[in-house]
C-alpha cells in the first residue's frame, strides 16, 4: 500500500503571440518546440517521435532486440513546423498537440518526482519563451487550462495500473473522488460557465468543460473518467489510466496531492479495499456545483441518501486510505506515502476550518486571496478586466511576469521541491523508470538515436543496414539500477546494442 | 527523498500538531492584510498594462 506507481503528467500550454491574436497557434507552437530543441542541440530529424509503437508490438521481455522493425520512411524529417516533436534528455516528450505546445513528463514513480518533472516542463517552456523573445513579438506561454472564452486544453495525468482490476470498479470508486478532488487541487478561475458568461470565481479551471461520466473523448463531451486504453506497456499486464479532469498546478502541495491521493485511491481499488459505496448522485452536475462554491458549503448527495460537503467526502477517502496504510504498512509507511497522507490531512483540516487557511498549499485559494485583495482595495466586481488579467497572468511561465512564480519565489507558496532539483530535472531523467534509458541514450548517443517513444528507442548505427529498435514495454526496466553499468560502460551505441542483446540472451535486462 | 524527515499522518482527532505544520495555520488579521497589500503592490508592478486588451487577446483553440 503506497503512493508509488508509474505515473506522469502531460500539459498543454496556452499560447499567445503578443499583440497578434490572429497569429496561427499551430505555427507558434511549432516554433516553441523547435526553439527549445535548438537550445539543446536537438536536430529535428534526430530524436523524433517513433509513432510505430502506437501499434501493438509483440511482448518483449526486457530488451529483446527487434531488428529492422522501424523502416526509415517512418522517420523522415518533417518540414512542417506544426508537426514538431522531440524527445528530451530528461525522458520527456515536447511536441505540438492540436494548437498547443505540450510537455509530457517522463515516467516517474512518486508524486514528488511527478511534481519535479512537471515543474521542469515549466522551465523548458520558459527557455523557449526567452529564445523566441529575441525576435519580437515572440511568444508567451501559460500553464493554465482555459482562455475563459469557451476553449479548454488539458493537463492529463497517467497512472499505470494492474490490468486485472475491473474497469467498472475503477469507475465506481473513482467517480465520487473525482467529483470532489478539485477542492484540494483546483487552480481557480474567474468566470462561471465554459465561456465565463456568469461573473464570479470558481475552484477549478476544467470542471465546467465536463459533460459526461464515462467515455473515450478528450476534446468534446469530455468525461470524468476517460476510457482511453493505450498502455504504452505490456497490454495484458497493465492499464494506463488516463485522467483528463485535473488542472495544471503551480502549488507543489496541490500538485503532490493530485497525484498522490489519486494513486492511493487507485491502490485501494486495485486491492478491492473500498468495500462500501460512496457513489454520488448526478456526478457531472455536482462537479460543476462544487467548483462554483469557493465557500465549500455545497453539499454532495450520495446515492444512499447521505449529504456531505466535498471536504467531508474527501475525509471519507482519506480515512479509508490512512487506515489501509496503517494495516498494510504498520507504523512505517514509505516516506512518499507518509508525505502525501500528511499533506492530505493538513489541507483538509485547513479547508474545513476556513478555506483561506490553505492559501499556501492550494492554487485556487492562493489565487482567490489575491483577487479578493483587489476587490477589497479597488472595489471592483468579478467582471473587471484586471481580475481576469490576474487570472491569466497567474500562469505565465516567465519568472518575472508569472504571478504564481512570484508568489512561490517570495515564500508565499509552500515549495516542496527546491528549484535546484527542478533545474537538474530539465536535462536529467528520473533514475527509476525506463525514462532513464531513453533520456540517457539521447544524452550519450545523440547522433545515433533517430527516434524514440514511450516504449522504444530507435538507433541508426554506422555499419548496420537496418535501424535497431529497442522495445521497452516494461516501464520499470531500463532503470539506472538495471542497466546503468551497461550503458555507462558502452563506448558507443553499437557496443551498447551488442551488450543489450547479450544481456537479453542471458535472460537479464 | 534523502534527508527528508519522516512525517506521520496527522489525524483530526489528535488536534493540530504544530511540530508537523510547516506554517502557522493562520496569520494575525493585521499581518494578513499587510501581506496582501504587499502582494498587490508587487502585482501592480508587473500586471499587463492594458488589462482589457490582454484579456481580449488571450484567445485559445480548444485542446484535449
Amino acid at each position: 500500500m503506497t503512493v508509488r506507481r508509474v505515473m506522469g503528467i502531460e500539459t498543454e500550454y496556452g499560447i499567445v503571440v503578443p499583440g497578434d491574436p490572429s497569429a496561427n497557434p499551430m505555427v507558434a507552437s511549432g516554433d516553441v518546440v523547435t526553439a527549445y530543441g535548438a537550445s539543446r542541440g536537438i536536430r529535428p530529424a534526430r530524436a523524433s517521435w517513433d509513432y510505430a509503437d502506437e501499434a501493438p508490438l509483440r511482448d518483449a521481455r526486457g530488451f529483446d532486440m527487434g531488428r529492422g522493425q522501424a523502416h526509415p520512411s517512418q522517420l523522415t524529417d518533417v518540414e512542417d513546423p506544426t508537426l514538431a516533436n522531440i524527445v528530451l534528455t530528461n525522458g520527456a516528450r515536447l511536441y505540438v498537440d492540436h494548437a498547443h505546445p505540450e510537455y509530457s513528463s517522463p515516467e516517474v514513480t512518486t508524486p514528488r518526482d511527478a511534481v519535479t518533472w512537471d515543474r521542469a516542463g515549466e522551465l523548458v517552456m520558459r527557455e523557449a519563451v526567452a529564445r523566441l523573445a529575441t525576435v519580437p513579438p515572440g511568444v508567451n506561454l501559460y500553464k493554465n487550462n482555459t482562455d475563459g472564452k469557451g476553449a479548454s486544453y488539458g493537463t492529463h495525468e497517467n497512472y499505470l495500473m494492474s490490468r486485472a482490476t475491473p474497469f467498472a470498479s475503477i469507475v465506481k470508486h473513482l467517480m465520487p473522488f473525482f467529483v470532489v478532488r478539485q477542492v484540494m487541487c483546483g487552480s481557480g478561475r474567474v468566470g462561471i460557465g465554459v465561456d465565463s458568461r456568469t461573473p464570479g470565481y470558481q475552484i477549478a479551471q476544467r470542471s465546467d468543460f465536463f459533460e459526461v461520466e464515462v467515455g473515450l473523448e478528450t476534446t468534446l463531451k469530455r468525461p470524468l473518467v476517460n476510457t482511453r486504453d493505450e498502455p504504452h506497456a505490456v497490454a495484458d499486464r497493465y492499464r494506463r489510466l488516463h485522467v483528463i479532469l485535473g488542472d495544471a498546478n503551480h502549488a507543489d502541495v496541490a500538485n503532490l496531492l493530485k497525484m498522490g491521493t489519486t494513486s492511493l485511491v487507485l491502490a485501494m481499488i486495485e486491492d478491492d479495499a473500498i468495500r462500501d459505496d460512496l457513489s454520488v448522485r448526478r456526478p457531472v452536475a455536482t462537479l460543476h456545483e462544487v467548483s462554483h462554491d469557493p465557500t465549500l458549503q455545497q453539499k454532495v448527495e450520495l446515492t444512499d441518501g447521505r449529504r456531505m460537503t466535498a471536504v467531508e467526502l474527501l475525509w471519507e477517502y482519506h480515512d479509508r486510505a490512512s487506515r489501509y496504510v496503517d494495516e498494510r504498512s504498520g507504523a512505517d509507511p514509505d516516506p512518499d506515502t507518509a508525505e502525501v497522507l500528511h499533506w492530505w490531512s493538513t489541507v483538509l483540516d485547513r479547508l474545513g476550518r476556513d478555506p483561506m487557511e490553505a492559501r499556501r498549499e492550494v492554487d485556487w485559494v492562493a489565487k482567490l486571496a489575491v483577487l479578493e485583495g483587489y476587490r477589497a482595495r479597488d472595489g471592483v466586481g468579478w467582471g473587471d478586466p484586471r481580475l481576469k488579467a490576474v487570472d491569466l497572468q497567474w500562469s505565465d511561465v516567465r519568472a518575472d511576469r508569472g504571478l504564481a512564480q512570484r508568489l512561490a519565489a517570495s515564500g508565499r507558496l509552500e515549495v516542496l521541491v527546491p528549484e535546484s532539483e527542478v533545474q537538474r530535472a530539465v536535462d536529467h531523467p528520473p533514475t527509476d523508470t525506463r525514462a532513464w534509458f531513453r533520456g540517457t541514450c539521447l544524452r550519450r548517443f545523440p547522433d545515433d538515436v533517430v527516434a524514440a517513444s514511450w516504449d522504444s528507442v530507435i538507433f541508426d548505427v554506422a555499419g548496420q543496414r537496418t535501424l535497431q529498435r529497442v522495445p521497452m514495454l516494461e516501464p520499470l526496466r531500463g532503470t539506472e539500477a538495471g542497466v546503468g553499468e551497461l550503458v555507462r560502460s558502452a563506448p558507443d551505441a553499437a557496443s551498447l546494442l551488442r551488450a543489450l542483446a547479450a544481456s537479453t540472451d542471458d535472460g537479464r535486462a | 527523498m534523502p534527508g527528508q524527515e519522516q512525517i506521520r499522518p496527522q489525524r483530526r482527532d489528535e488536534g493540530p500538531d504544530d511540530a508537523d505544520a510547516p506554517e502557522p495555520a493562520a496569520a494575525a488579521p493585521a499581518e494578513q492584510t499587510s501581506d496582501i497589500d504587499d502582494i498587490l503592490d508587487e502585482i501592480d508592478g508587473v500586471l499587463e498594462s492594458n488589462a482589457e486588451e490582454f484579456v481580449r487577446g488571450f484567445v485559445q483553440k480548444g485542446g484535449q
